[in-house]
């Protein structure tokens, strides 16, 4: 039983087909970059096993447990949990405020006890594994910083704070280092690294930067016009005829 | 200890120092105004109910969803309260609070449709649903009491005279006792809706506003809390409907119609709604201005709608936005520096 199995997944848009039949298999504990152009469906693939949108058809199995078509809080709360293409946050709040608040949405407590109870203790706690999950990721300089205040950089590294602060499984980022410069890229990657091999969290992820894909990721699956067109470990993908056709060859920018 | 002693009482004297005010309005206005107090004290006695209201609207606002059926739901407390003591004699100390859970139950099915709505579309259905319940009020006869509504509802009443903890709260000529009860019970309200505003949900349903699609990525279930706000949001106004019930003695299905939910729209957004104050302090400015225009009342909703839009233009934070200001200001003018 893999990980996270996904089968002859497909998802139209009317009668646009932006995924179809997609077939992935993400083992635990490893780090699988998807690639593919822009348009090519990348983004609906993440939405539909997140549970944004419902798929047309095809299957999404994460632990043995069939998640296709489940409601998109309940699939976070089982351990899947996605980022957003943009700068994902709550402005208003500080860094740490940000992260506690993904950390509340997990407890599922009570109206009354949230009115008349006593959450100081509940609450410590989790402004502590808030701080040591900022402090892990490198923004413990910006900890009490409004989160709008924050340069792109620093706010899409919140974005995955507060995606590991509801201490998921299989972490799920939508081009994590998109719009940054070399030294955000830079660190971007040693971070997802360090997720990976530090707190053992199984990472899928789709990204444009090549260059970064190539780095980080164990395994690839190149995605194009919404069809798995290969798999493989970054030399093989950086090989493969049909890869190089469709999507390297295409823009030199790349690799 | 000291330390957390000291900034309890700096968070708290405001509000502390409002309700001491409000203790001992009966006996303010009896010594500023005599006889003439007692209707001053119904006026303030309404404002309670309606800061109850305002305060349980701007709640629902968190999450960005501006209902037109709030005054409907105040409505259900009301009629559910009046038809209890009414036809049945049930006491105060249960109408409210089984007004409340009607109330709830309606907020409920209401908000069950509407919450797979956005934007425009929840704003118009909430009007089109708000609008049927009020239909429903005009056209039975029993127990609604038609277009003409309900009257000669019963005051209040604790135990029984000759009881020790016998509390008369039906005299017309004072009024102080139903003020107290009204007192209390806002009070109470008041304080939940803070604790609310500034628990876990508070944080979620602002969250929602700020951005939703964020929200269900880390597991909040948007619609769930979007139904839930607006049933905790329905009990509050339940309980200002009940106040009003017993206050008005009588009600019917204009008290809760269109005109009332854009005044309290005014209030609202008069006051603004970021923070816990902007509602009273919207409720409390615009009473005010109700009051001194009673001369030229058909005047009114021109002011008012003046009001609105001026607010609108160079306020559109609200006049909570002063607050700050001005705590800076007589901060500089005694001279103290604000350490932390
Ligand atoms: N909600 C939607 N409704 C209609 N079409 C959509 C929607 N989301 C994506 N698409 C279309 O699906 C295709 C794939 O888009 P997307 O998954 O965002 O690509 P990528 O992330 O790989 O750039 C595009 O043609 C896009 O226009
Ligand atoms: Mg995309």
């Amino acid at each position: 039983m893999s990980f996270l199995s996904v089968k002859k997944l497909s998802k139209h848009f009317g009668g646009l087909i932006a995924n179809n039949e997609i077939d992935l298999e993400v083992e635990k504990g490893e780090i699988r970059g998807i690639i593919g152009p822009n348009g090519a469906g990348k983004t609906t693939f993440f939405n539909v096993i997140s549970g944004f949108y419902q798929p047309t058809s095809g299957s999404v199995t994460f632990k043995g447990q069939n998640i296709s078509g489940k409601h998109s809080s309940e699939i976070s709360k089982l351990g899947v949990v996605r980022t957003f293409q943009r700068a994902a946050l709550f402005p208003d709040f500080t860094v740490l405020e940000n992260v506690v608040i993904a950390r509340h949405l997990r407890a599922n407590n009570s109206l009354v006890s949230a009115i008349f109870g006593n959450q100081k203790k509940a609450e410590e706690a989790n402004v502590k594994r808030s701080a040591e999950i900022i402090e892990f990721l490198g923004l413990g300089d910006e900890i009490e910083s409004l989160a709008s205040n924050l340069s792109h950089g620093h706010q899409r590294q919140l974005g995955v704070a507060m995606a590991l602060a509801t201490e998921p499984e299989l972490l799920m980022l939508d081009e994590p280092v998109a719009g940054m410069n070399s030294g955000e890229k830079a660190v971007m990657v040693g971070m997802v690294k360090k997720i990976r091999d530090e707190w053992g969290v199984t990472v899928l992820l789709v990204e444009h930067d090549m260059r970064t894909v190539m780095n980080l990721c164990d395994r690839i699956t190149v995605i194009d016009f919404g069809e798995k067109l290969a798999e493989g470990t970054p030399d093989e993908i950086k090989n493969n005829d049909k890869v190089i056709e469709a999507y390297l060859g295409a823009d030199d920018s790349v690799a | 200890m000291l330390k957390s002693n000291s900034m309890f009482i700096k968070r708290w004297w405001p509000a502390a120092t409002i309700i001491i005010v409000f203790a001992f309005a009966p006996q303010l206005f009896e010594t500023f105004w005599g006889r003439m107090g007692m209707y001053k004290l119904v006026l303030l006695q309404v404002f309670l109910a309606n800061v109850v209201l305002a305060q349980s609207y701007r709640l629902m606002t968190t999450t960005g969803d501006w209902t037109l059926c709030h005054y409907i739901l105040m409505g259900m407390g009301a009629y559910t309260t009046a038809i209890l003591a009414k036809f049945y004699g049930v006491p105060f100390y249960l109408t409210i609070p089984v007004a409340a859970i009607c109330t709830v139950a309606v907020s409920f099915l209401i908000a069950l449709p509407l919450s797979r709505t956005i934007g425009f579309a929840f704003f118009i259905g909430s009007f089109a649903l708000g609008e049927f319940v009020r239909y429903i009020w005009e056209k039975l006869h029993f127990p609604f009491g038609g277009s003409r509504g309900l009257s000669n509802i019963p005051r209040p009443e604790l135990g029984q005279s000759g009881d020790w903890y016998f509390v008369d709260f039906s005299s017309r000529m004072d009024i102080s006792n139903l003020y107290y009860g009204t007192l209390i019970l806002a009070v109470f309200a008041l304080v939940l809706l803070y604790r609310l505003d500034t628990s876990r949900f508070g944080n979620a349903w602002k969250s929602i506003y700020s951005d939703s699609e964020l929200c269900e990525s880390i597991g909040i279930n948007v619609t769930r809390y979007r139904i839930l706000i607006f049933c905790v949001a329905g009990f509050f106004a339940s309980l200002a409907g009940s106040l009003l019930a017993y206050q008005w003695g009588a009600i019917d299905p204009d008290n809760f119609g269109m005109i009332e939910m854009v005044y309290l729209i005014i209030w609202v957004v008069v006051g603004g709604v970021k923070t816990y104050w902007g509602p009273l302090i919207g409720v409390a400015s615009m009473s005010l201005v109700f009051e001194l225009t009673r001369p030229f009342d058909e005047f009114r909703p021109l002011i008012f709608g003046v009001i609105l839009i001026s607010s609108l233009v160079f306020m559109p934070g609200g006049l909570e936005v002063l607050i700050p200001r001005t705590t800076r200001f007589f901060k500089n003018l005694v001279g103290t520096k604000e350490v932390s």
